[in-house]
């Protein structure tokens, strides 16, 4: 081990930056491979493709941006992209929002907090499909939270948010709230424990409310905890398929479709490869517009400060 | 990515399968279908039992879920080099590319031994499995969607009679709403309002209008005055079904055999749900093929493919069981459990029920259709079916869907 660990003499020259630390880059060579071949190649066959009429198999046949142009002409793609937008904006809002109350809240000291931690991270443990069965059967009108309502007493009520082609983004946007905020919540809360104890006593020596601590002083502090849950949250969002398919199937009609169902099927259900490959690039160039700036902000910004 | 993983999954899914698999002489063949529910596993295992008494073994490869599910596993696993011995298909195009890439089995020699040519019928059939004059696949079984179930209970209950065809039901819709019955049940799912958007048209549109536009993919014709008033009565039809709120096919059916809806349209395989709810066809519901008014059913179903092995002993068994799949006495154990008309009209179906009946005549009197599986590529149906969607659950007008429905089978293929 010692003969491996020692530097390797190369007379009168400085030894090539590459070949420093050889045997960690060596061992990292699988990664850095699967990292080019898997992601950036796959990524850039995927793209390469969408310029051709490929059906069920991929075929070399260019057709230019046709696939595109189709993509961009079709109710359905369009659908998805406003759902998306709408269940995208409530989403990143609310789950930081209701996460950050919550963990502030349990941040009081309050009692059997474990307890309440568990209730709220424990949906967090179940899959986006039972999810989406559970709030399909708790928003059905006939047993679910209507009926239960008017079990009550009060037989005017109606709540049927999956029927209505305008409320269904909603319903799914509840429980995608109700799955994911306990997550966020927890990630707060670690956020809001890393705060010193000093920063507190003198904010109450200066006289400053609790309330106002918070949004002024903590929050801000805790600007690496925000970025993380907002990664966390954006994923989520751009990936969202499995609670629409085993919630609302897209329907009533297609009004809660969502570009990853639609790439999903048009490549294995419609057999049509090239319209699916188009539509999962229009995905990548969302995301590669949105966190570009972001990186740039984030990343170069602190190098040249 | 995820075909991989699901052929990964099943991969391992089936290996277990094979290894708890009773060991058996002769050869084992590795059969895929979709086949899941009480009705369809009970007619696979006629298949099994028939093919098991050659000696042979069986290995059942059911895939849960619809064709939908099951079909990207089946393509993924052939184009991924780790075939099944055969498997469920529904014939027309699904699979033209595989044959193109020579990865299915040709059959010719064992259809021009068995004379398919001669007992498959109606022949379109035999015309889905053909390609440049090859024949890749085995008809299995008929299956058509041109019929309307209805419910005499809900008639009853309005103190009106059982309709006898479209118009009739549609003249009658408002008394039974007045009597609080949903007119028409219909699961919100775009295949299922394409369905019913099918059978209307060709019963208001009629056959040739109908025959112009999914078989000539004349867009002229979906433009036209007939299919202006097929649009019109479907506008009126989706009124007719606005309180349902129903998903799945087999819950509207539900709702017609309880008697909450007046009717369904939906394909013949709903029998089924009538005969496990020990309804009497002609007491408790009656059925319409062509709505009643056209009487003609298109032929879509299922057919089996033969994925290119490269294990001579193996090739041999799958043509040995090809001949099997479409010999008499399958054909009869079969289609009798599944429901479905059988592929050749030269066997004794008198046990049938009279629903089955109903369409044993048509086809015998030649009143066939191509089904959408074999008119229209996948993706020109994903494409019509998404409109149906759309405009099913919401207000667009008729004349703007005829617009888009005419642009789709101007771009169809």
């Amino acid at each position: 081990m010692t003969v491996a660990s020692e530097p390797p003499s190369h007379k009168g020259k400085r030894p090539s930056r590459l070949f420093k630390n050889w045997m960690a880059k060596l061992a990292s060579l699988p990664m850095i491979l699967t990292a080019l071949v898997v992601f950036v190649g796959g990524t850039a066959w995927t793209v390469t493709y969408s310029f051709t009429s490929s059906r069920m198999l991929p075929k070399t046949s260019w057709v230019g941006f046709d696939q595109y142009e189709r993509l961009w002409n079709t109710d359905r793609w369009i659908i998805s992209i406003k759902n998306l937008g709408i269940y995208g904006i409530c989403s990143m809002i609310l789950t930081l929002v209701i996460g950050f109350s919550l963990a502030a809240c349990l941040d009081r000291k309050i009692r059997f907090e474990s307890a309440f931690r568990s209730i709220f991270l424990y949906p967090f443990a179940l899959s986006f499909v039972v999810t989406g069965l559970v709030w399909q059967w708790i928003l059905n009108p006939d047993f679910g939270l209507q009926n239960v309502v008017r079990g009550w007493g009060w037989e005017s009520f109606t709540f049927n948010p999956l029927n209505d082609p305008n409320t269904v983004i909603y319903g799914l946007l509840i429980a995608g709230l109700w799955q994911g905020t306990g997550l966020i919540m927890c990630i707060m809360l670690a956020g809001l424990r890393g705060i010193d104890e000093d920063i507190w006593k003198a904010a109450r020596v200066d006289g400053i409310g609790t309330v106002k601590t918070y949004v002024m002083v903590i929050i801000p502090m805790m600007r690496p905890v925000f970025i993380t849950a907002l990664v966390l949250i954006a994923s989520g969002i751009i990936k969202l398929y499995d609670l629409v398919v085993a919630q609302t199937g897209g329907g009533p009609g297609l009004s809660s479709e969502v570009p990853a169902k639609y790439v999903i099927e048009y490549m294995f259900r419609a057999q049509n490869l090239g319209q699916g490959f188009a539509a999962s690039t229009m995905m990548l160039c969302s995301v590669v517009i949105i966190l570009i700036p972001w990186a740039y902000l984030e990343f170069g910004g602190k190098k040249r400060g | 990515m995820s075909n991989i993983l699901k052929s990964a999954l099943l991969g391992t899914a089936l290996t277990a399968a094979t290894a708890t698999a009773v060991m058996a002489e002769g050869v084992e063949l590795e059969i895929t279908h979709w086949w899941t529910s009480g009705g369809e596993a009970a007619a696979v295992s006629k298949f099994a039992e028939a093919w098991t008494a050659t000696g042979n073994t069986w290995i059942d490869g059911a895939i849960a879920g619809s064709g939908g599910t099951a079909r990207p596993i089946i393509i993924s696993r052939i184009l991924g080099g780790d075939p099944m011995a055969a498997t469920q298909l529904n014939h027309g195009r699904q699979a033209q590319e595989l044959i193109e890439a020579g990865l299915l089995l040709d059959l010719t020699d064992v259809a021009e031994a068995g004379g398919w040519a001669d007992i498959v019928n109606p022949s379109s059939l035999l015309d889905a499995c053909t390609l440049d004059g090859r024949i890749y696949c085995v008809p299995i079984n008929i299956h058509s969607s041109q019929w309307i179930w209805l419910s005499h209970a809900a008639y009853e209950n309005a103190g009106l009679d059982v309709p006898t065809d479209w118009n009739e039901f549609v003249a009658s819709s408002g008394d039974l709403q007045a009597a609080g019955t949903l007119p028409l049940a219909m699961g919100q799912q775009g295949w299922q309002q394409n369905i019913a958007f099918g059978a209307i048209t060709i019963a208001v549109a009629g056959l040739d209008a109908w025959k112009a536009v999914n078989i000539d993919k004349d867009a002229d014709v979906a433009r036209g005055p007939e299919y202006t008033a097929a649009w019109e009565a479907v506008a009126n039809a989706r009124e007719l079904a606005r309180e349902s709120n129903v998903q799945d096919w087999n819950q509207a059916t539900n709702m017609v055999i309880t008697g909450t809806a007046g009717a369904q349209i939906m394909g013949d395989w709903a029998q089924g749900e009538f005969a496990v709810a020990e309804q009497v066809e002609g007491e408790d519901y009656s059925c319409l093929p062509g709505l009643g008014l056209n009487p003609v059913l298109d032929t879509g179903g299922d057919a089996f493919y033969f994925p290119v092995n490269d294990d001579a002993d193996i090739t041999a068994a799958q043509k040995e069981l090809a001949a099997l799949l479409i010999s008499p006495e399958t054909q009869v154990s079969f289609n009798l459990a599944k429901g479905s008309l059988p592929v050749r009209g030269d066997i004794d179906m008198s046990t049938a029920n009279g629903c089955m009946q109903k369409g044993l005549d048509i086809l015998a009197d030649g009143g066939v259709l191509p089904s959408g599986d074999i008119a229209f590529s996948q993706d020109t149906t994903l494409q019509i079916e998404d409109l149906m969607a759309q405009f099913w659950s919401g207000d667009m007008s008729a004349a703007d869907a005829q617009e888009s429905y005419a642009q789709l089978i101007e771009d169809a293929d």
